[in-house]
């Protein structure tokens, strides 16, 4: 029996129409956004320069060349990275039950991390290209050593022990990053700018690249929403209500693992998104999981992209990492939010 | 949608303890005590005390067991006792309290908010004493003031994490989430600086930021003995309000126990205790998430002599990880780059082995 069968209360339609249409606002401020991260930067633009670069392409003219070469890879790559990151965050929590996860629970930033770290170090490898498919390998590696050790014991990968095992891999990675970074400078200097997770200087390729594991991912997600709704009721009810838990966690892990790596892999660790952004869409959609999700898709980009246009304005001419504007933004948010909601599902 | 950190009351774990409780009266003082808990105690103690002991006599230089006890003892030989006593156990016993410090740290912190996840590292303490200290460190101030700038950053950063979460009361999810904001401004504050500094100066400050006990002296051992004296015994005493607080407020509440006034005793206790730590051996990671939950998968729920356990294991780990990063690896490493490494695979192990109850 779904919830279309039943009939409905006026108050539940108008509460759907109320969160339709904050989707339909949601989508228009991400329009916004992407126009806007077309046109600002340290050269200014107008809205027709970037308009015409899309769809009326003049290759004399600089405006459109810099849009082209330098704006629109940043800006899808922001596009598929906020999502990415914002729905496999709500798709953590989901199957976690831990309101306090994220995606770098699977130890993927520090995984990703450690292996581009490695990289520099032993192969001195040096451009966001070469450390595509090092971030992603890493990334897959430790999440899928994280889920065989929580998975491996008795009672299989239960939330807490998969959050512990993802906390403790983290940990070990994190301190032979470190370990690699204080012996040689020179990888310091690379990965310090690597880790503080940005969107510039990143070819368009690097999007085709990771597109197709953001796209399954964020696909999976949405037609699994309804099975993380029973999810969230606990594991007792799910499974009365004949949920195969063990295989939902799987896939989840799955789908996550595909966003998060790619996402890592095209614009470095950028903590936070993932785990604000499907708190600040629950303010507006209650707790059911095809909502957040759907919020997420349009939330995590504007969030996103947001950071970044601030991130190229408030130093001008110069830019800040966009991995340090999203913690700066996104913290004080989170923090407006933990103060002013009773966070009952915490 | 907390996960219990303890058994539940009334479970077999429980009941099957209580047969093995003691009550201890000292004059004015009476408590209970658990047979096994103590015994596992005193077990650990005494292999702290033989490792200890042990890794006096590793170095360049080594001294023989007898010359590390004569030495303590201030009956050595003059070479060895100047090695031993001026050289090797400030900083062996700088890592006993560091590492105790942070596992009593942890052991407040993941009670008070009942989340397993929670640690000093992950509310914004440890970033905040690391966002002021890189800073100091990068713009080359006073190398000699960086025990007070990291105490004062670790201060405010607690103090900030508990203002904004008060409301009426500081409901303890308030707190995480809180705590994790402030976590994240800090560490976006750290990475500005990284990216914006040049190398040099930088490096210095992420060997600062991965933490290490080297050339601790007898005053930072001073200091530090101090503080957990004072400490330890007030926190062991709360830690039967932290159980009932457990129950969550309301039940706490008709209990008698004035709910707000001991949450902020053992607020100010877990910071007390990482502060403390974190001015002079650094934002050590990972000691204050690990030793409370080896503690309780070996003696249960935590109860004042579960976080006595639990301030030996996290100086025994903290130890451990020193000897190895001094001595046993191929370039000597800072303690907190070794913590996990030494820490991380024992604790996988006791996850595979722990049941479902977890």
């Amino acid at each position: 029996m779904t919830a279309e069968t039943l009939p409905l209360t006026s108050a539940r339609t108008s509460w759907r129409i109320a969160k339709a249409t904050g989707l339909v606002i949601l989508f228009s401020v991400l329009l916004l956004v992407l126009v806007l991260s077309l046109r600002i930067g340290s050269l200014g633009l107008t809205t027709d320069d970037a308009l015409n670069a899309l769809f009326n392409y003049n290759a004399e003219s600089y405006e459109q060349t810099v849009v082209r070469s330098l704006r629109l890879p940043r800006t899808v790559i922001g596009l598929g990275v906020g999502a990415a990151l914002a729905v496999s965050g709500a798709v953590v929590q989901a199957a976690t039950r831990n309101p306090l996860a994220g995606p770098s629970i699977l130890g993927v930033s520090s995984g990703a991390s450690f292996a581009v770290v490695t990289a520099i170090f032993f192969l001195g490898v040096t451009t966001p290209e070469g450390y595509v498919w090092f971030a992603f390998a890493g990334a897959t590696g430790a999440s899928v050593l994280v889920y065989g050790v929580a998975s491996a014991g008795r009672g299989g990968a239960t939330p807490v022990k998969l959050a512990l095992a993802g906390v403790i891999v983290s940990a070990l990675l994190g301190s032979w990053s470190t370990a690699l970074v204080l012996l040689d400078q020179e990888t310091l200097h690379q990965v310090r700018f690597w880790n503080a997770g940005s969107l510039a200087g990143r070819p368009l390729d690097i999007f085709w690249t990771v597109l197709p594991f953001m796209a399954i991912g964020l696909v999976g997600s949405v037609l699994l929403s309804r099975q993380l709704n029973v999810m969230s009721l606990g594991e007792d009810t799910a499974r009365a209500l004949g949920l195969h838990t063990g295989r939902l966690r799987i896939i989840a892990g799955v789908l996550v693992i595909l966003m998060t790596g790619a996402a890592v892999a095209a614009a470095g660790p950028i903590g936070f998104v993932g785990l604000a952004v499907p708190h600040m869409v629950r303010i507006f959609t209650g707790p059911d999981y095809r909502w957040i999700i759907a919020y997420c898709l349009f939330a995590g980009p504007i969030l996103l992209l947001g950071a970044d246009i601030v991130g190229r304005i408030i130093v001008r001419p110069s830019e800040l990492q966009v991995g340090i504007i999203t913690a700066l933004c996104g913290a004080p948010v989170l923090i407006a939010i933990a103060r002013r909601r009773r966070i009952a599902d915490l | 949608m907390n996960a219990l950190i303890d058994a539940a009351p009334g479970s077999p774990r429980v009941a099957a303890s209580s047969r093995r409780l003691r009550t201890v009266r000292v004059g004015p003082v009476s408590f209970r005590l658990n047979l096994r808990t103590a015994s596992i105690v005193g077990l650990a103690a005494l292999s702290l005390t033989a490792f200890a002991a042990w890794s006096v006599t590793l170095g360049s230089f080594p001294v023989p067991i007898s010359g590390v006890v004569a030495s303590v003892f201030g009956r050595g030989a003059e070479d060895h006792e100047f090695i031993v006593r001026t050289l090797r156990l400030p900083r062996l016993i700088a890592a006993l309290l560091v590492g105790a410090a942070l596992g009593m740290s942890g052991a407040i912190f993941q009670g008070l908010v009942r989340n397993p996840l929670v640690s000093p590292d992950i509310i914004g303490i440890n970033q905040g004493a690391t966002a002021v200290t890189v800073f100091w460190i990068v713009t080359g101030q006073p190398v000699a003031l960086i025990p007070p700038v990291a105490f004062a950053g670790a201060t405010f950063a607690a103090l900030l994490v508990y203002v904004l979460s008060w409301r009426g009361g500081v409901a303890p999810s308030r707190l995480v989430l809180v705590g994790i904001g402030v976590n994240a401004v800090a560490s976006a504050a750290t990475t500005y600086t990284l990216v914006r500094y040049p190398i040099e100066q930088v490096g210095s400050a992420v060997a600062w930021s991965a933490g290490s006990v080297y050339a601790s002296t007898w005053d930072d051992v001073q200091l530090l003995a101090v503080a957990l004296l004072v400490l330890t015994p007030v926190a062991a005493a709360l830690m039967w309000h932290l159980r009932i607080l457990q129950f969550g407020d309301d039940t706490a509440a008709s209990l008698g126990l004035p709910v707000e006034v001991t949450r902020l005793l053992l607020v100010l206790m877990g910071c007390g205790f990482s502060a403390i730590a974190i001015s002079l051996a650094g934002p050590i990671g990972f000691v204050a998430l690990m030793v409370p939950h080896v503690a309780r998968m070996l003696a249960g729920a935590m109860t004042g002599s579960v976080l006595i356990l639990t301030a030996i294991l996290g100086a025994f780990l903290l130890l451990a990880s020193d000897v190895v990063g001094q001595h046993f690896l191929p370039v000597s490493l800072p303690v907190g780059v070794v913590t996990a490494v030494v820490g991380a695979p024992y604790f996988l192990f006791l996850l595979y082995r722990a049941n479902a109850r977890l």
